[in-house]
C-alpha cells in the first residue's frame, strides 16, 4: 500500500446540520493527493466537523466523502488534533506505538525510536508524558501520528495552543516529515497557511462555503524572512476579513 | 521533591496535634471526675486495658481483619465486573442499574440478621455484609470513569482501528483508574463497618462480638480498646490503599487529596 500514491480526497454535496442550524449545505470540495491542503477559517465555522466526517469520527448523513481510488478511507487516515492525548499511564516510546497496541500488532520500536529522532526527542522515550512541556507533547503527538504511517493525515488546529516560537518549529517539521502525504491541516493563522499550504482554501460563511485562495509559489515549509510569505500572508488575512463580512 | 516533604510534615504535625488535643480533653473531662467511669473510662484505664486483655483483643482483630480483608477483595472483584458488565452491554446496564438503585435504598444494617439467619454466625456472613457495603462506592465510581473517557482519546482509537475490547483494555480502564481510586479509598473506609455489623447481631468471635459482649457487662474500658484497634485498622487500612493508588495510578493528581 505504502508504494501507491497516496490518495486524493473528494467531498460531493455533503451537508450538515448540527443543532438545527445548518452548517453548510452542499459543500464540494478536493484535496489533491500527496499536498498540503490548508482549510482556514474562523473559530465554529464547522472546519473541524468537516475534519471529522472525513475522519469517520462524525456520521456523514447526506453527500460523499471518498478517496479517488474508490477504497474506504477509515485505515489509510491518522487525525492529529488541538490537543496531544497522550496517555498519561504509558511511557513516550509507548504512546507513539498505541497504535500497534490497539490493534494488536507487534510494535516496532527501532521506527519508533528513528521517528523520535526526526522530532528531535529521542532522550525523552522513556520520560512519562507530564515530564514534557506542552511544546515536546505535541511533537510527540505529531510523532505518534508518524509512525501511524498513514498515507492521509488530518490536522485540527494542531499548533494552535503553542507559543509562536515552538508553533514555527512545529510547523518546519510537519511540512518536512509529512511530506508525499495527503495533508488536510486546519487552522485560523494565515501565517501558517500561507507557510505550509499547497492548497489554502478559505471557509466561512453561514452556512459555510469553501473559496480558494492564492499560495505561495516554491517548496514548502517557505522561509520566515521570505518576502512573498509576507505578502502572501497580509493578502490572505484581507481576503479572509473581507470573505467574513459578507 | 522539598515541597513535598514540607507538606508531608505539615499534615503530621497537623493530625498529630487533633489527635493529642482530642485525648487531652477527654483526659481532663474524665479527671474532673463529672461522668461516671463506667461511661467514661480515662486514657490511661483504657490503655490498662488493651494491655491486661492483649490475647483477646488480638484474637478478635484477627477474625474482623480477616472478614474485613476477604469481604474487600470479593466486593472490589464483583463492584468492578459489575461495572464492566454494565459498560460493555446496554442491556445488562438497563436492567440492572435500577436494582442496584434499589438495592442501595435498603439500609445494610437491616440485612445483617438476615444474612446471619442464612449463612450462620461464623465469617461468612460478615464477608457478605462487608461485600454489600463497599460493591456500591466501587461499582459506581467505576463505572462513572469508564463513562467519561474524554472524547479526543476515543476518537485518536477509532482512528487507530481499535477493536471494542482493545479499546475498553488499553484506554478506557486506564483512564477510569483515577475514578476508580476514590470509589476504593471509601470503600477502604467503610469495609470494617460491615464487618463488625455482622459481628454485633450474631458472631462467636472478632471486635464486633467482644464489643458488645464488654458492653452488657459494663467493661467500658474494654470497649474503647476495641474501639480504639478498629479505628486504628479502618486508617491503615485507608492509608495502605491510598499509598498503594499513588504506586498504581502515578498519575493521579497530586492536588486533589
Amino acid at each position: 500500500m505504502s508504494n501507491l500514491p497516496p490518495p486524493s480526497i473528494l467531498v460531493q454535496n455533503v451537508s450538515l446540520i448540527y443543532n438545527h442550524r445548518l452548517i453548510f449545505s452542499k459543500l464540494n470540495t478536493f484535496f489533491p493527493s500527496g499536498k498540503i491542503n490548508i482549510i482556514l477559517g474562523a473559530s465554529g465555522i464547522g472546519k473541524s466537523s468537516l475534519l471529522k466526517m472525513i475522519a469517520g469520527l462524525q456520521p456523514c448523513h447526506q453527500g460523499i466523502i471518498q478517496a479517488n481510488d474508490h477504497h474506504p478511507l477509515l485505515n489509510r487516515i491518522s487525525y492529529m488534533g488541538q490537543q496531544d492525548f497522550l496517555m498519561p499511564w504509558a511511557r513516550i516510546i509507548q504512546n507513539i506505538m498505541l497504535g500497534n497496541k490497539l490493534r494488536g500488532e507487534t510494535p516496532e520500536p527501532q521506527r519508533a525510536l528513528h521517528i523520535l529522532e526526526q522530532v528531535g526527542l529521542s532522550h525523552v522515550a522513556k520520560a512519562y508524558p507530564s515530564e514534557l512541556s506542552g511544546g515536546m507533547r505535541q511533537r510527540i503527538a505529531l510523532a505518534r501520528t508518524l509512525y501511524e504511517n498513514r498515507p492521509i493525515v488530518l490536522m485540527d488546529e494542531p499548533f494552535s495552543a503553542l507559543d509562536s516560537v515552538t508553533r514555527t518549529n512545529m510547523q518546519t517539521y510537519t511540512a518536512n516529515l509529512l511530506k508525499g502525504k495527503t495533508v488536510i491541516l486546519i487552522t485560523h493563522d494565515p501565517f501558517e497557511a500561507c507557510r505550509l499550504g499547497e492548497q489554502i482554501q478559505i471557509m466561512t460563511g453561514y452556512p459555510a462555503s469553501l473559496y480558494n485562495a492564492p499560495i505561495v509559489k516554491g517548496t514548502i515549509p517557505h522561509p520566515l524572512t521570505s518576502l512573498s510569505l509576507q505578502k502572501a500572508q497580509a493578502h490572505l488575512l484581507s481576503l479572509l476579513m473581507e470573505k467574513t463580512s459578507l | 521533591m522539598k515541597f513535598h516533604f514540607h507538606q508531608t510534615l505539615f499534615v503530621s504535625i497537623r493530625v498529630i496535634a487533633i489527635i493529642t488535643s482530642l485525648i487531652l480533653i477527654w483526659w481532663i473531662i474524665s479527671l474532673s471526675g463529672s461522668i461516671p467511669v463506667y461511661l467514661l473510662p480515662s486514657p490511661f484505664t483504657v490503655i490498662l486495658a488493651l494491655k491486661n486483655n492483649q490475647h483477646l483483643l488480638w484474637l478478635a482483630t484477627f477474625t474482623t481483619i480477616q472478614e474485613t480483608l476477604i469481604g474487600l477483595v470479593i466486593g472490589c472483584i464483583f463492584g468492578m465486573l459489575l461495572a464492566l458488565l454494565m459498560i460493555q452491554v446496554p442491556l445488562i446496564r438497563h436492567w440492572l442499574m435500577p436494582i442496584i438503585i434499589i438495592s442501595q435504598s435498603i439500609p445494610t444494617f437491616a440485612l445483617a440478621p438476615l444474612l446471619v439467619l442464612w449463612l450462620g454466625f461464623g465469617i461468612n456472613s460478615k464477608i457478605v455484609m462487608t461485600v454489600l457495603m463497599i460493591f456500591f462506592p466501587v461499582t459506581s465510581s467505576f463505572f462513572d470513569g469508564l463513562n467519561r473517557t474524554p472524547q479526543g482519546w476515543l476518537d485518536l482509537s477509532k482512528t487507530m482501528n481499535a477493536s471494542r475490547f482493545r479499546q475498553l483494555f488499553f484506554i478506557r480502564i486506564p483512564a477510569a483508574l483515577p475514578a476508580f481510586s476514590s470509589g476504593l479509598k471509601i470503600a477502604a473506609a467503610i469495609s470494617p463497618i460491615g464487618a463488625v455489623i455482622g459481628e454485633w447481631v450474631g458472631a462467636s468471635s472478632g471486635l464486633g462480638y467482644l464489643m458488645q459482649n464488654a458492653n452488657s457487662r459494663f467493661q467500658t474500658d474494654l470497649m474503647f480498646a476495641a474501639l480504639l484497634i478498629l479505628s486504628l485498622m479502618t486508617i491503615s487500612l485507608w492509608g495502605f490503599v491510598t499509598i498503594m493508588m499513588k504506586i498504581m495510578v502515578p498519575w493521579l493528581k497530586e492536588n486533589n487529596d
